[in-house]
């Protein structure tokens, strides 16, 4: 398995990572590599096996009532954003 | 008097119920040890001083009124993926090196409730994806045993930092091996618990079907103490079972007559040199001198974990690492032109190499098209893997086998070539796919390394693993050697 440049800039764009170009490059080599690794994969039987989401037998992801547990705590988090402006994100104009 | 850091938490606990010697006193040696040695290994990210002493002496009051439990006044340091209330929590990267946590996670709240006092957070891989400590922001850490060797990771600050006695222990992380290869790497014990049993709220996620709390001390019986704190229900986190946490000390001693040891045939497989495997095989005849059975058994599955990892893991990495967009919190990147150069731009810029890698190896196997020849196969691999194992746990009570195919290697000796590292965890990575509880314990040296001991057990066997290995540490003394320079 092999992944030309033009093959990891746009996996770059679908994971919204900027990259450049001697980037792409260094990437395309790795990532084919792994890929490569990964294909041994393809020598197992898989016939009839179910596929594993969770490392418990029989764990199914838990629900919770919908309420309320917390107070309003949002200048707290906000505190760690780049751009804040009356309790909003700011970021770059999306609508013309 | 033995030197207060040479100490286990077993022994300190009765040097301050016995008033030897008050929780800010500790505190103050093990703050003292940070600021001389931590330069030269760079195992701590964030020291919390002040903090420590006010948790100290909130400590020493309550002992001073005869409360407090067994862990009252102990200092510790977390690991810095563990988010911790006012105090910069950055997971090893750029991308959070602004990121100071409104909140403590689970593990902190419930360590705080039990009167441990935090030293500080130490050093790991960025976001946990690194087997040597060398992919962090705040640069590597070295191994106490030899400076130019790595310590292993992801958990490294906080192998380095208890291996070399500046903290008397330290919480980590384990998604395939982050915490038993350092814990093999520098000599200490440590434990990664069964998938679910201690919760991941506040734990920065890497790879969530995967990801679990654990902790690094000097004994077993140190561990049982920090695991029952530690773990237990919690509501906050989807996947925490809500199962009863058995008493861990209680069943330290019990005897190994009988004990069936199962002998992992592909764990002595080509990758492994006679001469590694030599303390492991002599582990093993002392267990059956106390009188363990050996037996041999076989994982057919188990030499497809690695792989079947490297695409798991990755996938759950790019999906979690996409809340990483440069708005909320985290790193945001300088004069965005619009909404898309500003994830682009804040991304690209706030991770490490490494990190960008698995982002994009997780995209791509998660991509329209390639599903399901690379992340559905996994999912059934991972399954064929599990069953190996819990056909084994029809035979014996535990698996034994070495933790890691090599003690620490050189700095730098393996950072180009990603497929040689990501070996590194092949002995480990299978008890996280199926989530079993795991531990690794010191069982020798070559040349001068430390060489663990690796015991897997079944599904909430974390009772039956510190066991194991505390009567291996009653009958060895592997577990108490110190690197001569901190001694």
């Amino acid at each position: 398995m092999s992944l030309t440049r033009n093959d990891v800039e746009a996996i770059a764009h679908l994971a919204r990572l900027a990259i450049t170009e001697a980037e792409a490059q260094v990437y395309s080599e790795s990532l084919s590599k792994i890929l490569s690794f990964v294909e041994q994969l393809s020598t197992a039987d898989v016939t009839n096996v179910v596929p594993m989401a969770h490392p418990l037998a029989g764990q199914v992801q838990r629900l919770r009532a919908d309420v309320v547990t917390t107070s309003d705590e949002h200048e707290k988090f906000q505190r760690n954003a780049g751009k804040v402006e009356a309790g909003l994100y700011l970021v770059p104009k999306v609508i013309e | 008097m033995t030197e207060l850091h040479t100490q286990t938490l077993i022994e300190l606990s009765a040097g301050l119920k016995a008033k030897r010697f008050s929780s800010v006193e500790l505190t103050q040696h093990f703050l003292q040890r940070i600021e001389r040695f931590n330069s030269e290994l760079n195992a701590f990210i964030t020291v919390t001083p002040d903090m420590a002493l006010t948790q100290a002496k909130a400590a020493d009051a309550q002992l001073a009124a005869g409360q407090g439990g067994a862990l009252t006044g102990l200092p510790l340091a977390h690991k810095d993926i563990f988010c911790t209330d006012g105090v910069l929590t950055t997971c090893g990267s750029k991308m959070l090196a602004n990121f100071v946590s409104p909140y403590d996670a689970t593990v902190v709240e419930r360590m705080k409730r039990d009167g441990i006092v935090m030293l500080g957070k130490t050093n790991m891989d960025e976001f946990a994806m690194g087997s040597s400590n060398e992919t962090s922001y705040y640069g590597a850490v070295k191994n106490p045993w030899n400076l130019a060797k790595v310590p292993g990771g992801s958990s490294g600050g906080s192998a380095a930092a208890v291996a070399a006695r500046i903290a008397p222990a330290a919480t980590g992380t384990d998604t395939g091996g982050s915490i038993r290869q350092p814990a093999a790497l520098t000599s200490l014990t440590g434990i990664k618990p069964t998938y679910g049993r201690v919760s991941r709220y506040g734990m920065i996620a890497f790879a969530s079907s995967l990801d679990q709390g654990g902790v690094m001390c000097l004994s077993a019986a140190d561990a049982a103490l920090l695991l029952q704190s530690m773990s237990g229900f919690d509501e906050r986190d989807s996947t925490s079972i809500d199962t009863p946490v058995p008493d861990y000390s209680a069943a330290l001693n019990q005897s190994l007559k009988g004990l069936k040891i199962g002998i992992v045939k592909e764990f002595f497989d080509k990758g492994l040199s006679e001469e590694n495997a030599q303390p492991v095989r002599n582990a093993l005849a002392l267990y059956e001198q106390l009188g363990a059975q050996l037996v041999e058994v076989s994982l057919p599955n188990l030499p497809l974990s690695v792989p079947t990892y490297y695409v798991v893991a990755p996938a759950e990495c790019s999906s979690n690492l996409s809340r990483f967009d440069g708005v909320r919190f985290g790193y945001r990147c300088d004069n965005p032109r619009d909404l898309q150069d500003l994830y682009k731009r804040s991304r690209g810029e706030g991770f490490g190499p490494e990190v960008k890698r698995r982002i994009m190896t997780g995209t791509y196997v998660l991509s329209a098209g390639y599903y399901d020849a690379y992340y559905l196969r996994a999912q059934k691999i991972r399954r064929l893997i599990t069953d190996d194992f819990a056909r084994a746990f029809e035979k014996v009570d535990v698996l034994m086998g070495p933790t890691s195919p090599t003690p620490a290697f050189d700095i730098g000796a393996k950072v180009d070539d990603p497929i040689t590292m990501y070996l590194n965890d092949i002995y480990t990575i299978g008890a996280n796919l199926a989530g079993l509880p795991a531990m690794s314990i010191p069982c020798g040296f070559l040349s001068g390394l430390p060489v663990g001991l690796q015991i897997i057990g079944g599904h909430f066997a974390e009772a039956k693993l510190l066991n194991v290995a505390h009567i291996y540490q009653q009958a060895t003394d592997w577990h108490k050697r110190v690197p001569k320079k901190y001694e």
